[in-house]
């Protein structure tokens, strides 16, 4: 860092749309410094775009100010536009122009030509290793080189400062190692950078971090600062006698814990400010391990909302408890297999998933993830191989499958218009519910979510963390024995993915089966097993502790789950490379 | 220099897009074929056959002479009738379209007996069909001619001596209908697709998130829809031409005025549909609501309101004065004319200040809801 003084300056921003209810920014102050990254972490709609977008100079804020390169981007956004380099979430490619026509497009409004445009693209498809591809389609490019375009198109007018709103998002993890990388040589050679984004292990990678929530800054400063907070205080514990989901259970029972999730075969808990856990107190096995671990990014994100309730989950509570044949087998496939035309997007895939444990699928966007899963939920029929779902095969028994399953899809599939009791009734229909089964059933979930208030809001209007709920008591109120959940917590804040998860740790030892899609490496860590799905291809299966043991090396002797991914991607890649020399 | 050089890289950026897309394509090049296979073939006023009946209560040599005219005249299909009512009866159940009545009293008159001087012959039409009842009168109108000439020849008396009637159509004297509807039809074809081009890009901008990227990238208003219209212009020519070619060649519609005319007319009303199309797209900025929208903003006034079916001076007051407002009206009067008529300044001229008022009215819209920021 220098002393020149901040690159921008935002004081009192506060932005409200025309017909919102709520503010979408209030009282934004911060400083961007020169040379370094700097995170703009928050769950979706916490206000990162619209921040974003008033730097520059695409959105007037409604009250307060903004400086940026010493430029007001709300008077001189001509000016400020050749100095700045923003990269929208959608990149801003066109898909139907190739990878160079994108690059000649951009170099042209950018102003840039002749052996100076020559020689910049030389470097940035150098860059970018996107030189093989020039003559590919944009819309041809897998999400990863999509980023990497958009980023190289964004670099053209040799911008002071980047602007990129979640350029992580739909990449694998492999590329999005790349474009980190890719960002930190940008800093060394003096750019500056202002990255935004939902998940909070890039915030980790950042040096400083603006962290908003629902338009208010709840921290900034180098991660690092909120780390402290709760250094010391965050433990993993492992009871080997028992579920890591029981021994979670139990251990949220110590008044002393503010929060705690499964991670593999231990739970990370972390502890109330000055008190000390007591896992022998409430029910954990005396052989039960508690030892203290580096803390995360989220892990002081909670501590600073203030810990999350350790209340059980209503739901299964309210559940009845659902025969487990010891070894039952939920789901299996055998070579389940879906092509588009040419295109393989799920090949070969063979797993089975034992009744009453959580697994999970977990694959970058565009991995095979979600068709292997609408295939295993009757939605899509498979080109070849067999799969069985309780009980049923698929080829045969699609509609009668489908009654013993609960499917959430992404981004919580409701009806905006209806209100929340249509929408009960509406899926309580669609799962053949009727008369006094589907009138108990609803009252149930009003009673169990605590609905009673909201019942004739519509979904569309509720908060976020309302609607997860709402979609889950759809997907749950028929008693399925086997959930299917879709990307369930993408773009959600913390606090909503714990409540969500305690539901879901609570159904599962009630017997029900869960079957998950995610690309959050840290959620993988919930699951039972996983099975790592990556260019339609089943890369691997076990438990998270299993995986990140395959993946050990002398460089990484303790890796993370995002790194075990790599390393087991890698890995077949690396053995044909050698196979064919 | 600069500005030239950006405009030139987003008009390459949106023809390669054309290019690419075989939806445009089709819009620009398929569907003025298709629809002026269907205007050329399906619209046509004319009506062949007249089902026309006849009673004849008088007998004499000349009413029966004229009843023989009526059965030899061309485009009459004649019916001879016993009674009145019995026609009547046919009349209303819509069998017959007209009827002629002779009286009893008819050959007398003709030669001037019985103290009455005018020989009179009851024409009866269906008035539920003004169009029909149009041709029924004329047709029957036209072959009671014939017989009085011969009548009068037959009886020693110069041809002409009496009066002799001839109707002459000017402009179309072949009275084909394809010949006015036809260059009416092109009207409506080129605003549908002219509208419906431009209807989509914006709006796509938008839907696919590019409009952020380029509005980051600093370009302006006008290379914004400069870079849209260029490459649409193009294109609506190229139908414009598909359209005039099929008309002349293929239909055979005959073009008195001169080509030039015609593409200069053609170009001032291609800008005020590319204009609506891109005014729709900026404000819905939904590819969806922007084509549904240019459809029924482009399609029906210009097929009900331009003067290409019905006549716009028999329009209530207030229809009119929305009439005047829409640039087909002025194309349809101008195409009709240059096909038909010829080079008729009076008239083309009129109607290109109305199109150009159009054209500057629409893209003037437009730039001036082209925003540069998001909101």
């Amino acid at each position: 860092m220098n002393d020149a003084g901040p690159l921008a300056r935002v004081l009192g921003l506060g932005k409200v749309f025309a017909g919102a209810s709520a503010a979408a920014l209030s009282e934004i102050s911060l400083d961007i410094h020169p040379g370094v990254v700097t995170g703009l972490v928050g769950p979706d709609g916490a206000g990162k775009t619209t921040l974003l977008r008033i730097l520059a100079g695409l959105l007037l804020p409604t009250s307060g100010s903004a400086q940026v390169l010493g430029h007001d981007p709300a008077k001189e956004a001509d000016t400020l536009r050749r100095l700045i380099g923003y990269m929208p979430q959608k990149f801003g490619l066109y898909e139907d122009l190739t990878v160079l026509e994108n690059l000649n497009l951009y170099a042209e409004l950018k102003g840039l030509s002749g052996g100076q445009r020559t020689e910049t693209f030389e470097r940035l498809l150098a860059f970018t290793s996107l030189n093989p591809f020039t003559e590919r389609l944009a819309g041809k490019l897998s999400g990863g080189m999509k980023q990497k375009l958009g980023l190289a198109c964004t670099l053209l007018g040799t911008p002071k400062l980047l602007l990129l709103d979640e350029p992580g998002v739909g990449v694998d993890p492999v590329s999005r190692r790349e474009l980190w990388q890719m960002v930190h040589q940008l800093i060394s050679e003096g750019n500056s950078v202002v990255w935004s984004t939902a998940y909070l292990d890039e915030a980790e990678a950042c040096d400083e971090v603006v962290l908003l929530s629902q338009g208010r800054i709840l921290f900034s400063g180098p991660p690092k600062q909120l780390h402290q907070r709760v250094e010391g205080r965050v433990f993993l514990l492992r009871d080997d006698t028992d579920a890591p989901r029981a021994t979670l259970r139990k251990a949220r029972r110590d008044p002393a814990s503010i929060d705690g999730v499964v991670q593999g075969k231990s739970v990370r808990l972390i502890a109330r400010p000055g008190a000390s856990l007591h896992p022998d107190e409430h029910g954990i096995g005396p052989g039960a391990q508690l030892g203290p671990t580096p803390p995360r990014f989220e892990d002081g994100f909670i501590d600073l909302l203030g810990g999350v309730s350790a209340a059980e989950s209503a739901l299964a509570l309210a559940m009845e408890p659902k025969h487990v044949a010891d070894g039952g087998v939920a789901i299996s496939t055998r070579a389940l297999t879906k092509a588009f035309g040419d295109f393989v997007a799920a090949d070969s895939i063979s797993l089975e998933v034992r009744r009453g444990e959580v697994f999970g699928l977990l694959g970058p966007n565009g991995a095979g993830k979600s068709t292997t899963f609408k295939m295993l939920c009757g939605l899509l029929a498979p080109t070849s191989g067999d799969a069985e779902v309780a009980g049923v095969d698929l080829r045969r028994g699609r509609a009668e499958a489908r009654q013993r399953l609960g499917y959430m899809a992404q981004k919580f599939s409701l009806y905006g218009q209806l209100s929340v009791e249509q929408n009960l009734e509406f899926f309580a229909g669609a799962y053949a519910l009727t008369g006094r089964r589907k009138k108990e059933a609803i009252a149930r979930m009003v009673e169990v979510f605590e609905f009673q208030t909201y019942l004739s809001t519509k979904a569309g209007e509720l908060p976020l963390g309302l609607k997860q709920r709402l979609a889950l008591a759809c997907a749950v109120q028929h008693g399925p024995e086997i959930l299917f959940l879709d990307e369930p917590t993408s773009g959600v804040d913390p606090l909503t993915r714990r409540e969500f998860w305690t539901h879901i740790n609570g159904i599962v030892e009630r017997g029900v089966t869960v079957l998950v899609t995610t690309h959050f490496m840290d959620e993988a860590e919930y699951c039972d097993r996983i099975a790592l799905i990556n260019q339609g291809k089943m890369v691997a299966v076990g438990t998270p502790d299993e995986l990140k043991a395959r993946a050990v090396s002398a460089e990484l002797p303790e890796p993370t789950m995002e790194e075990a991914f790599i390393a087991l991607v890698q890995a077949p890649a690396a053995a044909e490379l050698e196979g064919a020399a | 220099m600069r500005a030239i050089r950006r405009l030139a890289a987003l008009v390459k950026k949106e023809s390669l897009q054309i290019v690419r897309d075989p939806s445009t394509l089709l819009i620009s090049l398929l569907f003025p074929v298709i629809l002026m296979l269907v205007f050329g073939s399906g619209i046509n006023q004319d009506t062949t056959q007249v089902r026309l009946g006849v009673v004849n209560l008088d007998g004499s040599p000349a009413s029966v002479r004229l009843v023989d005219t009526f059965a030899h005249t061309p485009g009459l299909h004649l019916f001879v009738g016993s009674s009145i009512e019995d026609l009547g009866d046919r009349l209303r159940a819509g069998r017959l379209q007209g009827f002629v009545v002779l009286r009893s009293d008819l050959g007398r008159r003709v030669l001037g007996r019985g103290g009455a001087a005018q020989p009179l012959i009851e024409v009866i039409t269906d008035g539920a069909e003004p169009n029909g009842a149009n041709f029924v009168a004329a047709y029957a109108q036209g072959a009671i001619g014939v017989w009085a000439r011969e009548d009068a020849a037959q009886r020693g008396l110069a041809p002409g001596s009496g009066f002799s009637l001839e109707v002459r159509s000017w402009f179309n004297p072949s009275m084909r209908s394809q010949n006015s509807l036809l260059p009416g039809s092109v009207t409506i074809i080129m605003m549908v697709v002219g509208a419906l081009l431009t209807a989509l890009v914006v709006a796509r901008e938008w839907e696919r998130g590019t409009m952020e990227a380029l509005l980051a990238a600093g370009v302006s208003r006008f290379e914004l829809v400069a870079s849209k219209l260029i490459p649409y212009f193009v294109l609506g020519l190229l139908a414009f031409t598909t359209c005039v070619t099929m008309t002349h060649l293929y239909f055979a519609v005959p073009l008195r005025g001169s080509l030039s005319t015609l593409y200069l007319v053609g170009a001032t009303f291609l800008f005020s549909a590319l204009g609506i199309g891109l005014l729709l797209s900026t404000l819905l900025r939904s590819q969806y609501d922007a084509a549904q929208a240019a459809l029924n903003a482009a399609f029906l006034p210009a097929l009900m309101l331009s003067g290409f079916i019905f006549e716009i001076r028999s329009m209530p007051v207030v229809i009119q004065a929305v009439a005047s407002i829409i640039p087909a009206r002025y194309f349809v009067t101008a195409m009709q004319t240059v096909f038909q008529a010829g080079d008729v300044w009076s008239v083309i001229g009129r109607s290109l200040v109305g199109l150009t008022a159009a054209a500057v009215l629409f893209l003037g819209l437009t730039l001036l809801k082209t925003r540069r920021r998001l909101e």
